[in-house]
C-alpha cells in the first residue's frame, strides 16, 4: 500500500454564473479532506464560490502522440470560424 | 467587581488564549508532515492571531492608556498573561497539536455563537466575526481527530497518548471567579459553566467516533486564565514571541 495520499484535481468557480476552473491538485485522504485541503491552499485570498474536487485518476486524458489526427484536421477548416459576418459596431462586445 | 476591570480581564483572557494558540500553532510552518496541513495550519495560525487583534485591541481600549494591542502581546510577562495553560503546552508531535486545537476549537465554536448576543457592541461584533472562521477550525480539527484517532494503530496509539496529556488541562476552561459572575450579570459574557454540557457532549462525540478513550480523571491543572501560575512552557514561548521588541524597542518594519 502506498503511504502517500492520492492525488486530487482541485476546480474553483470563481463568482456566480461562471464555470469552474481547474487550479492545481493537492494530497488529500479522501474527498471531505481535499475539499477542506482546496479551501485552505486554494481560496486563502477569497477566489471561490465553489469547489469541486476529482480523484486524479477518475480523469480520462487525450494522449499527446494523437495530437496529428485529433486536431490538425480542424487547422484547414477556416470556415467553422464565424469570422465572416460584419458585426455591427452598436452590438458591442460579444 | 467594576465592570470595566472584568471586561478588561475578560479581553485580556480571550485575546492571551488566541495569541498564544496562534503562536504556537505557526510553529509548524514549514514543518508540517504535508504541505496541506502545513498552509492548513498557518491560516489557522493567522485567523488566531487576528482575532487576538481584536481582543487584545479592546483589552487596550477598556484600560485608557495609550497601549496599543501590540503593546499587550509584546511588553507583558508571564505573570500578566490570562490564556488557559492547555494553549502553552508544547506542541508535542502533529497528533498532539491537532488534538489541543480540537480541544480548544470546540469551547471556541460554542462559546463565540453564544457571545453574539453580548450587551456590548464591541464584544458582540468581534464574537461575529470570529464565530466564522473558528466554525471552520473545528470542522477540520474534529475531522482529523477522527481520521488519525479511526487510524492506524500507531496514529491510534498518538491521539489515546495526546488526549491523556492534554485532558488535565481541559478542566480550567470552565474555572470561574469574579470576573465571569460579573460580566454574565450584567450580559456582557456568557458564564463559562453554562457551556460545559454542550462541550462535553461535543468533544465525547468526536472522540468516540475516533475511537478514543476519554479519561475518567476530572482533575484539572489551573492557573493560566486567573494568571496564578502557568507552566514553565509559557517563559519560553514569550522569549521566542517578544525578543525582538525588546532587543530593539518600537521598531517596526
Amino acid at each position: 500500500m502506498s503511504k502517500e495520499w492520492p492525488l486530487w484535481e482541485v476546480f474553483i468557480r470563481g463568482q456566480h454564473g461562471m464555470s469552474h476552473r481547474h487550479v492545481g491538485s493537492l494530497h488529500a485522504a479522501d474527498a471531505e479532506m481535499a475539499i477542506k485541503n482546496a479551501r485552505d491552499v486554494y481560496t486563502r485570498r477569497n477566489e471561490g464560490v465553489s469547489i469541486w474536487v476529482v480523484e486524479s485518476t477518475n480523469i480520462s486524458a487525450s494522449a499527446p502522440s494523437d495530437k496529428g489526427p485529433l486536431y490538425e484536421p480542424s487547422n484547414s477548416k477556416v470556415y467553422r470560424h464565424p469570422t465572416f459576418f460584419d458585426i455591427p459596431d452598436d452590438v458591442g462586445a460579444m | 467587581m467594576e465592570i470595566n476591570d472584568a471586561l478588561f480581564q475578560f479581553a485580556t483572557r480571550l485575546g492571551d488564549n488566541t495569541l498564544i494558540l496562534g503562536h504556537r500553532v505557526s510553529e509548524w510552518c514549514g514543518h508540517a508532515p504535508v504541505i496541506e496541513e502545513d498552509i492548513a495550519l498557518a491560516n489557522t495560525a493567522l485567523d488566531l492571531i487576528g482575532q487576538t487583534q481584536f481582543w487584545l485591541g479592546l483589552a487596550a481600549e477598556i484600560e485608557g492608556t495609550a497601549k496599543t494591542a501590540d503593546d499587550l502581546a509584546f511588553l507583558r510577562d508571564a505573570w500578566d498573561y490570562r490564556n488557559f495553560l492547555l494553549v502553552e503546552v508544547p506542541n508535542g508531535d502533529f497528533g498532539q497539536t491537532l488534538m489541543r486545537q480540537f480541544l480548544f476549537d470546540a469551547w471556541q465554536s460554542i462559546h463565540l455563537p453564544r457571545l453574539i448576543a453580548s450587551s456590548d457592541a464591541r464584544v458582540s461584533a468581534i464574537a461575529e466575526k470570529a464565530s466564522k472562521e473558528v466554525a471552520y477550525h473545528v470542522e477540520r480539527s474534529a475531522s482529523t481527530v477522527v481520521g488519525l484517532g479511526d487510524g492506524t494503530q500507531e496514529s491510534h496509539d498518538r491521539m489515546q497518548a495526546a488526549l491523556t496529556y492534554l485532558w488535565p488541562y481541559v478542566g480550567e476552561i470552565f474555572d470561574t471567579d469574579d470576573v465571569d459572575d460579573t460580566l454574565a450579570k450584567a450580559g456582557i459574557a456568557v458564564h463559562p459553566q453554562s457551556l460545559k454540557d454542550e462541550y462535553y457532549a461535543l468533544v465525547n462525540r468526536v472522540l468516540k467516533d475516533a475511537t478514543l478513550r476519554v479519561p475518567d480523571d476530572m482533575f484539572a491543572h489551573k492557573g493560566g486564565r486567573s494568571g496564578k501560575r502557568h507552566t514553565e512552557h509559557l517563559g519560553h514561548i514569550l522569549v521566542e514571541m517578544q525578543w525582538l521588541q525588546r532587543a530593539y524597542p518600537g521598531s517596526t518594519w
